[in-house]
């Protein structure tokens, strides 16, 4: 009995714990990705620059609370300086609409010359974070660390294997789905919601029964810089911020959107959590994951890992080549343009 | 019309010449733009210390100044470092090089631009392995030590402190892969077992499953050959994180504040080396630096004074500024026989070599030369206790 109590222990430290933090941390970041593309109707690459700038706001309020001396006791500071940094990144949003966006929507460009501009702001964001914070690695998580520590589990169970539970993995996780459920009652309740959809589904439908387009793109540039901000905040608690990381987070970004069904606000989900079990699962070892299963005669000899950790970037994009594949919509159906 | 330009042309060049002949200049080629621009400032400002003290000094070749001429190798883009070397050489006419600083360019810069020319090249920070294989003429020299080195070094505490089975993750370039196989080598030559070698990426999103892997193979000690601001730390950071590992072996690369300051006491027992010595040379040096405003302790500074102050003495010992006469002296004054000289003595050591005698260069990091043209090099051997360095002791 043990042994198995050890075994899942063993998996849901090195698996399940970890991927499903990553995992929430990708679904968030896809579902922006998905809004932007569902409605406006491009793929947005400043995407993951958008969520270092509203993070870096975050990195500055926490500074600056924390010399005031405030804290959110075994909380993280960040929760406090969240809301300004969201009002900040709403406010970058809109006013890269307005001067960049709005002029090619007017123009009714086509979608590659969006994808282009937006690749033009992913740049500019990028400097802008560099020059008023630089490109360092910066730390602001403070409060408790963790909930349990493996060393603590062990003594407390009398188990072999510890589990380790971070606060800033519940907060990811949690805030995660609260934010998921909101974003879902206002897109199915609201009118404001309605009126996105019938947007996404035909423009200019919408545009006849009297929907305010400008409105409605407003609302879907606050909605994501609000996703964006809460995204790299998290993030950023769980590891740490450094510009060029929040970079390189656009590429699993799009690869969760397009698995799950780009577009598609369930697809995005789906697929922020397929990317991250999917690297971590196979590249795991598992061999002493069955040591405690089998029967010591039946140990396993080798490492019991399907792949090296060197292919963890390959898995997710030959999990993307396959659903393209076998389902192009994507695993929910998306949109395809 | 034409005889004038001629004889203004003529003019000019000789003026040239006669500056030429009050100075002689030297390259100081580095990567003022890329990924280390943090830690080159300081860099070039260490070996132009060493220039200042010479030409100070008035005893180099009969009272001939040293200028340093910087130019850019941008640590990653061998295209454009080739090209700086190459202004260096023929624009400039620089005597030798005091650069270049990542492994990549300066093996670039050797073997495109230095060896053709018959200039003389001294590294301060180039510490593939690859580089001892260059085709390099006997021209390139270095004053940091080799990562093969480093690996034996770190195998041979581990060995001294009993551990017989560890992890190993580097980071997925030269310098990860070349101290990663050199410390397997050596590690499994003196019986101990890998139990898993996992390389990492730099600037990803998630580390969990390779410590996941890392952690499954049974090993309790983590070696992390990366860096200290890239994926090594992500690699710490989730090792912590799961409980996975709580000691780990950590190279140069990996070595600085920003750790201890972030997990502190969570690295308790953690081994570092890093290179450098407790030397009295050592001292001297960061006395002087902190004087000049360098950041003391900065990584290849005393590296790059003593590589600016070799050129200078092994042209003193050739009695000429020629390329070729350098080169000739190099290994002379940096080996023994000879006084020894620290830093801060290098006016003495001109002293003594231009009334014949012979000098053993020792400066800023116990400068001395294998057969080569490389330093055997000493490494600290750093522990962690109450989330601080300490030193244990010099290798």
């Amino acid at each position: 009995m043990t042994d198995i109590l050890n075994a899942l222990v063993l998996f849901s430290n090195f698996v399940l714990i970890p991927s499903l933090a990553y995992g929430s941390q990708l679904a968030l970041g896809a579902l922006g990705v998905t809004l932007i593309y569902s409605i406006l109707r491009f793929a947005n690459f400043a995407h993951a620059d958008m969520m270092a700038f509203g993070t870096m706001v975050t990195v500055l309020g926490t500074w600056w609370l924390q010399s005031l001396g405030i804290s959110l006791g075994p909380l993280p500071t960040a929760l406090l300086a969240l809301p300004f940094a969201i009002l900040a990144a709403i406010g970058m949003s809109l006013l890269i609409d307005r001067s960049v966006y709005r002029f090619y929507r007017t123009k009714r460009s086509s979608p590659a010359i969006f994808v282009i501009a937006s690749t033009g702001v992913m740049f500019l964001l990028n400097g802008i974070v560099r020059f008023i914070i630089g490109p360092n690695d910066q730390r602001f998580a403070d409060g408790e660390r963790f909930i349990i520590r493996a060393r603590e589990f062990k003594t407390l169970t009398g188990l072999d294997e510890g589990l380790a539970i971070k606060v800033s993995q519940v907060l990811t996780v949690g805030i995660a789905v609260m934010l998921v459920i909101a974003l879902f009652m206002f897109l199915q309740k609201t009118r404001m919601g309605k009126a996105m959809r019938a947007y996404s589904d035909n423009e200019d439908l919408a545009l006849l029964s009297g929907i305010n387009p400008e409105r409605v793109v407003m609302i879907t540039w606050i909605i994501t810089a609000i996703l964006a901000t809460i995204a790299g905040t998290l993030y950023g608690l769980d590891k740490s911020f450094k510009p060029f990381t929040y970079f390189q987070l656009l590429l699993p970004f799009f690869a969760a959107a397009i698995v799950g069904g780009i577009g598609n606000p369930v697809g995005a989900i789906v697929g922020g959590f397929v990317i991250a079990f999917s690297e971590v699962m196979i590249t795991y070892a598992y061999k002493k994951f069955f040591m405690y299963l089998l029967p010591q005669s039946m140990a396993p000899e080798g490492m019991m890992q399907l792949l090296s950790t060197d292919y963890k970037f390959a898995v997710s994009f030959i999990i993307l080549v396959i659903v393209l594949l076998v389902k192009p919509t994507g695993l929910m159906k998306g949109k395809v343009v | 019309m034409r005889k004038i330009l001629l004889a203004a042309t003529i003019l000019a060049t000789m003026t040239g010449q006669a500056l030429a002949a009050e100075t002689i200049k030297i390259g100081v080629i580095l990567g003022f733009t890329g990924p280390i621009e943090s830690l080159t400032p300081d860099m070039a400002s260490s070996a132009e210390l060493a220039m200042k003290e010479v030409s100070d000094s008035g005893a180099l070749l009969g009272g001939k100044k040293l200028e340093s001429i910087r130019a850019d190798s941008t640590c990653v883009d061998s295209a454009a470092a080739t090209a700086a070397a190459e202004r260096l050489i023929t624009a400039d006419g620089v005597a030798a090089i005091m650069g270049a600083d990542c492994s990549g360019v300066t093996g670039a810069i050797a073997s495109n631009v230095a060896v053709g020319n018959g200039v003389v090249m001294v590294s301060p920070s180039a510490t593939s392995p690859g580089l001892s294989q260059l085709k390099d003429k006997d021209l390139f020299f270095r004053t940091a030590p080799s990562d093969a080195r480093q690996g034996q070094v770190i195998a041979a505490i581990l060995k001294s402190r009993g551990v017989s089975e560890i992890a190993v993750t580097y980071t997925n370039n030269d310098y990860g892969k070349g101290l990663s196989d050199s410390f397997q080598s050596a590690f499994t030559a003196q019986g101990g077992k890998i139990s898993m070698v996992a390389a990492h990426e730099d600037g990803k999103a998630d580390y969990s499953a390779e410590v996941g892997a890392l952690a499954a193979s049974g090993a309790k000690i983590l070696a992390v050959f990366g860096y200290i601001d890239q994926g090594g730390k992500g690699m710490i950071q989730a090792s912590l994180d799961s409980g996975a590992f709580d000691k780990f072996v950590l190279a140069d690369g990996m070595f600085g504040d920003a750790l201890t300051d972030a997990f502190g006491n969570d690295l308790n027992g953690t081994i570092a080396t890093v290179p450098g010595a407790e030397s009295q040379g050592a001292k001297t040096f960061s006395d002087m630096a902190e004087k000049a405003g360098i950041t003391v302790g900065g990584p290849f500074t005393g590296e790059s004074y003593d590589a600016a102050a070799l050129i200078a003495l092994a042209m003193q010992a050739a009695g000429s500024s020629d390329r070729a006469a350098i080169q000739s002296k190099m290994m002379a004054v940096a080996n023994a026989p000879g006084e020894k000289i620290n830093p801060g003595e290098l006016a003495k050591g001109l002293k003594i070599l231009s009334s014949g005698g012979e000098i053993d260069y020792v400066g800023a990091t116990n400068v001395e030369f294998n057969k080569i043209g490389e330093v055997f090099g000493s490494y600290k051997e750093m522990e962690i206790k109450n989330g601080k360095y300490e030193l244990i002791s010099v290798r």
